[in-house]
């Protein structure tokens, strides 16, 4: 019972571990936000380093080498496992293909965890790649500057799945399925730290929410 | 998270569907996204399916690989748009092509193909002995070589949004590669270690501009990725890079080098170069993402039955180094 009031009081977050899968891609950028809002961040490139984590990230990159890397180390099928048993992830850009449960252009099955559909470069090549501000759902104090590199889309979305950020054009760009996350930009390419505070959070409360379970249940 | 030091608020930007495109952070955007992989030189769309199936986070288009290009001789060009336009289809990550340093028209071509980052390369034969591509004018972010500090901010103040240090290319000797990566941190340790009224001082013997210099000073990097190029050749030539601070690296001839001892002109032969390029590639690939793991980088060098024949780098003539073009 102590143990479980002292988490839900620690509002510094220094305790939460949050990992950064860095098989490929720009890991380093969010390690950076994450230290920015208090959080213990950790490169995850191993099973044993995943176990530790309460919550994690899977950066951008390109998502062909980040799925067969995920394979050849056998990650792929404990990743599934840990999300599913409630992890909370964050994908961004190529983490949220990874996230996906159908991604058409992806010649590798993603760990396809998130009851959406992900168009790969869905607004072309590089040249077509922009910057944006959008208004996101849970996050206070104005727009977020967004940057899309050969970005993905994100459509289809599940009943339970809950739209955060939209396009002009209605595409949605930034979705919510209880405690995963899913964004087609780059907060971590921006020196914004909100999207990074909304993440902490939401792996605090949940696990607050699961200590207090193992508390009532024992 | 980059500010374009040379020209800020990204000059070029235009209003695309959906926003602002072409800006500095687009541009510098990419190479984070390339970090922690492996970029692949290939001369054909089998070779780039060959990259992608082994898990390059992007590939090189050019029209001979190094080591043909020292062993053939004669002038290197951009490679032809038919073949770059076949590889673009042939592959989903994205594709880099090389221009001739200061042919500004072969990059204004590949930028109407629609290449994803356009190098301007000492390998091929350069266009101009003076100047380079004023690549401030371009929609497609480059890529361009350095030995050293004050080249690297060069060639960012004329527009790259990522570097690579030049090594050797075509030598399959990871020295020159060493030297200029050594060469780069070098100098970036002697900046932040100096005082503020020595800054000017080293601007004019880095023959680089001082607010470049200046940013170097504050972030204690450049301000742009910077990966590893011209000699890396195993496994264990990828993560010494990495080891000494690259961010991510390029292979060149050293995948498609390997093997053809096995070509034996029969269709087998030619499927067993192929599993060794591959099985090779791949190694390549895991050893970038495993650098500081010995026992990783043993796991995956296990097997690997063939490696580019290569040439020492010592034994260049002057004219065959491809390192001392462009400064």
């Amino acid at each position: 019972m102590g143990s479980s009031v002292g988490a839900t009081q620690d509002a510094s977050g220094s305790e939460l571990r949050i990992g950064v899968l860095a098989m490929q891609g720009d890991f380093a950028e969010h390690i950076r936000h994450l230290e920015a809002v208090g959080a213990r961040a950790i490169e995850v490139r191993t099973l044993a380093q995943l176990e530790g984590c309460d919550g994690l990230i899977i950066p951008g990159g390109e998502s062909t080498t980040i799925a067969r890397l995920l394979i050849a180390f056998d990650l792929m099928e404990p990743l599934r496992a840990r999300i599913r048993d409630g992890l909370p992830v964050w994908g961004t850009c190529a983490g949220a293909i990874m996230l996906a449960k159908h991604v058409p252009a992806l010649d590798r099955p993603p760990i396809g965890v998130m009851d959406i559909t992900v168009d790969r470069n869905a607004f072309g090549r590089q040249i077509d790649s922009f910057e944006a501000d959008l208004d996101v759902t849970g996050i206070e104090g104005g727009p977020l500057h967004a940057v899309f590199i050969r970005a993905p889309v994100l459509r289809d979305l599940g009943p339970a799945v809950e739209v955060l950020a939209q396009l002009e054009d209605g595409r949605v760009v930034a979705c919510r399925e209880g405690v995963l996350l899913a964004t087609s930009f780059h907060p971590e390419l921006t020196e914004d730290s909100r999207f990074h505070g909304l993440f902490v959070r939401l792996v605090r409360e949940a696990r607050a929410h699961e200590e207090q379970r193992q508390v009532a249940t024992s | 998270m980059t500010s374009n030091p040379a020209s800020s608020n990204g000059s070029l930007a235009e209003n695309g569907a959906h926003g602002d495109t072409a800006t500095w952070t687009v541009k510098a955007g990419l190479a984070q996204m390339l970090k922690g992989g492996v970029i692949m030189d290939v001369v054909t769309a089998e070779h780039a399916r060959i990259a992608e199936e082994a898990g390059a986070c992007a590939v090189m288009a050019l029209e001979r690989v190094p080591a043909d290009i020292r062993a053939a001789g004669g002038v290197a060009r951009m490679s032809r748009v038919d073949l770059i336009e076949d590889i673009m289809r042939s592959v989903t990550i994205p594709v880099m092509a090389k221009a001739r340093i200061g042919h500004f028209v072969e990059a204004q071509i590949l930028e109407s193909l629609g290449v994803d980052y356009v190098d301007e390369s000492e390998v091929l034969t350069p266009a101009d002995e003076t100047f380079h591509i004023n690549k401030h004018a371009f929609k497609v972010p480059f890529v361009c070589g350095c030995r050293d500090l004050g080249e690297a901010l060069r060639r960012i103040a004329e527009g790259a949004a990522m570097i690579r240090t030049k090594g050797e290319a075509g030598t399959g000797d990871i020295v020159e590669a060493v030297r200029h990566m050594r060469s780069l941190h070098g100098g970036i340790r002697r900046l932040v270690n100096a005082p503020e009224d020595e800054l000017a001082n080293m601007a004019k013997e880095l023959q680089a501009p001082l607010e470049l210099v200046r940013e170097v000073k504050r972030l204690g990097k450049l301000p742009v990725v910077n990966f590893s190029a011209g000699g890396v050749a195993t496994p264990a030539d990828a993560a010494l890079m990495m080891q000494l601070g690259a961010e991510g690296v390029f292979v060149g001839s050293g995948i498609f080098k390997a093997g053809l001892e096995f070509d034996d002109g029969t269709d087998s032969g030619a499927r067993k170069v192929r599993e060794v390029q591959a099985a090779l590639a791949q190694a390549i690939v895991k050893a970038v993402t495993h650098y500081n793991d010995p026992a990783m980088l043993a796991e995956v060098s296990r097997g690997i039955s063939s490696l580019m024949p290569g040439r020492a780098a010592a034994s260049l003539l002057p004219a065959e180094q491809l390192a001392a073009r462009g400064n």
